[in-house]
């Protein structure tokens, strides 16, 4: 019977498969959160073999917070072009316009502001009814209790309190009018799992995750790249060259990089296995408080 | 001592084992990416340990990031319960308010692996008031660790916790017997648990059960094996969780492939994506369409990564067939001669998951395997105490209450029983006014027509039924009959392959008989079917029940002295078998009209034409074996079609049948 038996990540990959399908069949007008991220470059390859030889049958979404790492949108224009995509980039213009950003606002407003109401308002424009999400339950521990069919109301909220029971692989993707789901296929995969798919699979991802010389300032313990010259120059002149990669890709002046030499897909995993820090604290918006991912998540934030 | 063990890998915790030293990554990756995933449950009443135990395996495995463990310094420091030792619980109580009250509300998901194994564990709370969110973490798990506290023993929750799990079929369960340091690692203790949990599980349906003491809070047997308990020969907890065989756990028998997706690219691409439920699919193989029950055969099983010749569960993949068939999401892919039951009335356990009560009239919406229909109750069997097991007869469920029920559904689905294939026995209930998932079930079985509850019999229950039958008091003797018909009652049965010629004898013989003063009557397959029997269709299942109606019709025919003429294929020895039960023995004779299946296929082409396009399915002498009698009353063939009605005449004149004089 053993030659009947799948590895983790062939499991795993059925699984996604399976919960992507079930979206495009339940669902009138999904949609895929494309971070350009890692997981998210997963979850694309996922779709895509899903629907082979298809197409995928729904378009992704991109939420610029119009502070992205300037490679991470080279990478996204370049990949969609090259790979056919149908990308739906979404930014908060009026916010944008009004000069909302992190150096400006602070951290948490710029969050609010160009992610989560960018999120909410890019989901209402196109009256999408499911959104895909490449978080996993590994990445926090609020995480670890989240539903694969995350159920929304009408005002995108999640309430812990209130989410439906999810048994075997039987998902319920009933919702009036105005609610939504958003739909996790990855959430089962760690983020050892992520890179040996990445490595496996050969998807491209963004530079930024390999070790290079960049110019970094440290900013209260978190390495900070300087991206461009919105960048106030008090803080800028301070950059030094380092050999830094970065673990989660988001505003660059909301995540910080570490300092390693890992320039493969092989170092990377090294280094995890050994040095181990949990990839979130890399993201600055965590140190706010205490349950603090909850919290946005109540909002409507992923 | 403990030299059986046999594998004692798990004791280096390095992710790269032995070879931390000339770690080649690569070799490490390509070995990590082989590893099987196991997915566990955990259960046990609070405070047994359950988080301790959980934290330890993540913990010893290396899985606990550093800053997540200077996190957890920290909040051992506020609000943690273990004094000044690290509290492990606090790593997995991740949603505030629970967290406040110290105790886990929900099903959390958390993972570790080794060097031989992912595990993936559901970790769920204890209470009776929890039972749903057990349930949930049980459906998918492939074990389950029990905890039990040593000082404790087996308790209410113990027992409560086993069924649940039997309930939701995981095959194996562990008993961990925890916080051994209490009780001084003694083996009579932990002897006495075992024995006492013996004697409970044996009314429960579990096939492997395993028994570990530990000691979470100081790692003892956790990882490493037990170095206090010398008396215990087994392995500690992780050893065997990485060792336990589960692959030959699913149901690669019977081959369901429940349609979830129909990708169209375009007009010339037509395929059928799904996750293969259980058996293999074959490239190749011929397959059959439920309901429509066209048959074809798989040409290409495709994936993104290339075509396979074959597939099994739980791999989601797409095919293409032979022949052009419609199709839709919630069809399924099935083998002929393995069919799933397709029925619309059967029997489940059903547990409540909602906070509002069942309200027994309401119609909700049944999901199960990718197919969506309405579906009533028809009647709640009992009841089960979830701690003492005692059944109880009610008229609705509340939240985490679980029972027996009978369902009706608006269109037939195609199921297995839970038992033997947990993909095509469970459902979700969804009540279509707010939505929620309120109910879930494992099916157990059809039900036989005997068995089917008042609402769908017309009368309250079988037994009711049958205490009032009387038997009339009829004014009529059979000798009065006989002496009125001049024959004696007899049930003609004419069986052969479709096209043999058996209608045209029975209009023939019929017409003779009558002629020669006969009182007859002629039941066959198309006066039947178009009334009695138009909601059955041609499986071997509703085939059975076609007959059985026959058969009553027959009897009741007799009875009154009148002789019944029934052409009918009855393709198989049990159906006859069936028939001759219920007309009884003496008046049942059976006429086989043996034809050659060129003779019937030149005979009666359109049938057999359009079997050959996969238009219909189910023909006996095609897809469908026809299993001659072995010993009929008379053996007739279509070529003697002059003499064969004289034959039948000359049988009931010498029997005395007809006529008597
Ligand atoms: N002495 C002893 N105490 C333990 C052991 N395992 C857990 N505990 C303690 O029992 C209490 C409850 O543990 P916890 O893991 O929170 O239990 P849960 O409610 O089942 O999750 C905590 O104070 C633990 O430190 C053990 O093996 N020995
Ligand atoms: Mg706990």
């Amino acid at each position: 019977m053993t030659e009947y038996s799948l590895s983790h990540l062939k499991e795993l990959e059925a699984e996604a498969i399976h919960i992507i399908r079930e979206v495009a069949a339940e669902f009138e007008n999904p949609v895929m959160l494309y971070s350009i991220g890692k997981d998210s470059s997963v979850m694309v390859r996922l779709a895509e073999k899903a629907f082979y030889p298809g197409k995928v049958p729904f378009p992704l979404m991109h939420i610029d917070s119009k502070w992205k790492f300037k490679e991470m949108v080279e990478f996204r224009d370049n990949y969609a072009r090259e790979n056919n995509w149908n990308l739906i980039v979404h930014s908060n213009m009026a916010a944008f316009e009004a000069g909302v950003g992190p150096f400006t606002h602070g951290s948490k407003v710029h969050t609010d502001v160009m992610k989560t109401q960018a999120l909410l308002e890019g989901l209402g424009k196109y009256k999408f009814d499911a959104a895909f999400g490449g978080a996993r339950r590994d990445e926090e521990k609020s995480r670890a209790k989240e539903r694969i069919f995350s159920f929304r109301d009408k005002f995108h909220q999640w309430d812990p309190k209130n989410q439906r029971p999810e048994l075997w692989d039987i998902y319920n993707a009933r919702v009036h009018k105005g609610e939504s789901i958003r739909v996790f296929p990855i959430s089962n995969w760690t983020e050892l799992d992520i890179w040996q798919y990445v490595r496996l699979e050969k998807i491209p991802i963004v530079p930024l995750y390999f070790a290079k010389e960049r110019p970094i300032v440290n900013v209260d313990g978190n390495l900070i790249m300087v991206d461009d010259e919105r960048m106030p120059k008090e803080i800028a002149e301070k950059a030094e060259m380092k050999m830094v990669r970065f673990r989660t890709l988001g505003c660059y002046p909301l995540t910080g990089a570490v300092e390693s030499e890992a320039d493969t897909i092989e170092k990377i995993v090294e280094e995890m296995m050994t040095v181990t820090v949990s990839e979130r604290t890399t993201r600055v918006i965590d140190f706010d408080q205490d349950g603090s991912m909850e919290q946005k998540k109540r909002e409507g934030y992923f | 001592m403990k030299n059986d063990k046999t594998q004692n890998t798990s004791t280096d915790n390095s992710p790269f084992g032995e070879a931390r030293g000339t770690l080649d990554i690569n070799a490490y990756l390509d070995q990590d990416e082989k590893k099987d995933l196991l997915r566990l449950l955990t259960a046990g009443s609070v405070d047994d340990g359950k988080s301790t135990l959980i934290g330890r395996l993540l913990f010893d495995s290396k899985k606990i990031y550093e800053d997540q463990l200077s996190a957890l310094e920290r909040d051992s420091k506020r609000v943690g319960h273990a004094g000044e030792e690290i509290d492990y619980a606090l790593l997995l109580d991740g949603l505030k308010a629970e967290r406040e009250q110290g105790i886990t509300i929900d099903v959390a998901y958390r993972y570790f692996s080794t060097n031989k194994r992912k595990f993936i564990i559901a970790d769920t709370p204890g209470h009776t008031q929890y039972t749903r969110n057990m349930v949930t973490g049980a459906s998918t798990a492939n074990l389950a660790i029990i905890l039990i506290d040593a000082t404790k023993g087996v308790i209410t929750q113990t027992r409560r916790h086993t069924f649940l799990v039997s309930l939701l079929g995981i095959k194996h369960v562990v008993l961990a017997v925890n916080k051994m340091d209490l009780v001084n690692y003694d083996q009579k203790v932990f002897d006495e648990i075992v024995a006492d949990y013996k004697s409970f599980i044996t009314q429960l349906d579990v096939p492997d059960v395993n028994f570990i003491p530990i000691a979470a809070l100081k790692g003892e047997n956790v990882v490493e094996p037990t170095t206090l308990m010398p008396w215990y020969h087994g392995p500690s907890m992780l050893e065997f969780l990485e060792s336990v065989h589960i692959s030959s756990d699913r149901n690669f028998d019977d081959m369901r492939f429940p349609v979830q997706y129909v990708l169209r690219p375009d007009l010339d691409f037509r395929g059928f994506s799904a996750r293969v439920a259980s058996g293999i699919i074959r490239k190749g193989e011929k397959i059959m369409v439920l309901p429509s029950r066209k048959t074809s055969r798989i040409k290409e099983i495709i994936t993104y990564d290339g075509n396979l010749d074959e597939a099994f569960p739980p791999q989601s993949v797409t095919i293409t067939l032979e022949d052009e068939i419609d199709i839709s999401r919630g069809d399924m892919i099935v083998y002929p001669d393995n069919l799933p039951r397709i029925e619309r009335h059967f029997e489940a356990n059903l547990v409540w998951m909602d906070e509002m009560p069942m309200d027994p009239n309401m119609q909700l919406f049944l999901k199960h395997a990718n197919n969506t229909t309405r579906v009533k109750f028809d009647k709640i069997q009992y009841k089960v105490d979830v701690n003492t097991l005692q059944k109880s007869s009610i008229d609705h469920f509340e939240l985490n209450e679980i029972g027996r029920v009978v369902l009706t559904t608006n269109k037939a689905i195609f199921f297995d029983p839970y038992k033997k294939n947990r993909s095509t026995g469970s459902f979700i209930l969804i009540d279509p006014m707010t939505n929620n998932t309120v109910a879930v079930g494992m099916i157990i079985d059809k039900l036989s027509a005997d068995d089917l509850p008042s609402k769908i019999v017309d009368d309250k229950t079988l037994e009711a039924n049958k205490s009032r039958i009387h038997k009339g008091e009829c004014l009529i003797s059979d000798a009065q009959r006989q002496k009125r018909f001049n024959q004696n009652p007899a049930t003609l049965w004419i069986t052969g392959l479709h096209g043999s010629g058996k209608n045209e004898l029975a209009f023939t013989l019929e017409k003779e008989m009558f002629d020669a003063g006969a009182t007859v009557v002629l039941l066959d397959g198309s006066s039947i079917r178009s009334g009695l029997s138009n909601e059955l269709d041609f499986s071997p299942t509703d085939r059975a029940e076609h007959l059985r109606r026959v058969a009553h019709i027959s009897k009741l025919l007799n009875d009154q002295g009148i002789i019944t003429i029934c052409s009918f294929i009855s393709p198989d020895e049990n159906i006859r078998k069936q028939v001759i039960q219920i007309i009884g023995e003496d008046r049942f004779k059976l006429i086989h009209m043996d034809a050659t299946m060129e003779f019937c296929k030149k005979n009666k082409p359109e049938l057999y034409e359009k079997f050959e396009e996969g238009l219909i399915a189910n023909l006996p002498g095609a897809d469908l074996q026809f299993a001659a009698p072995e010993n009929p009353t008379l053996m007739l063939k279509p070529e003697n079609r002059a003499t064969n009605t004289k034959t039948i005449m000359e049988y009931l004149a010498d029997h005395k049948i007809f006529p008597i004089v």
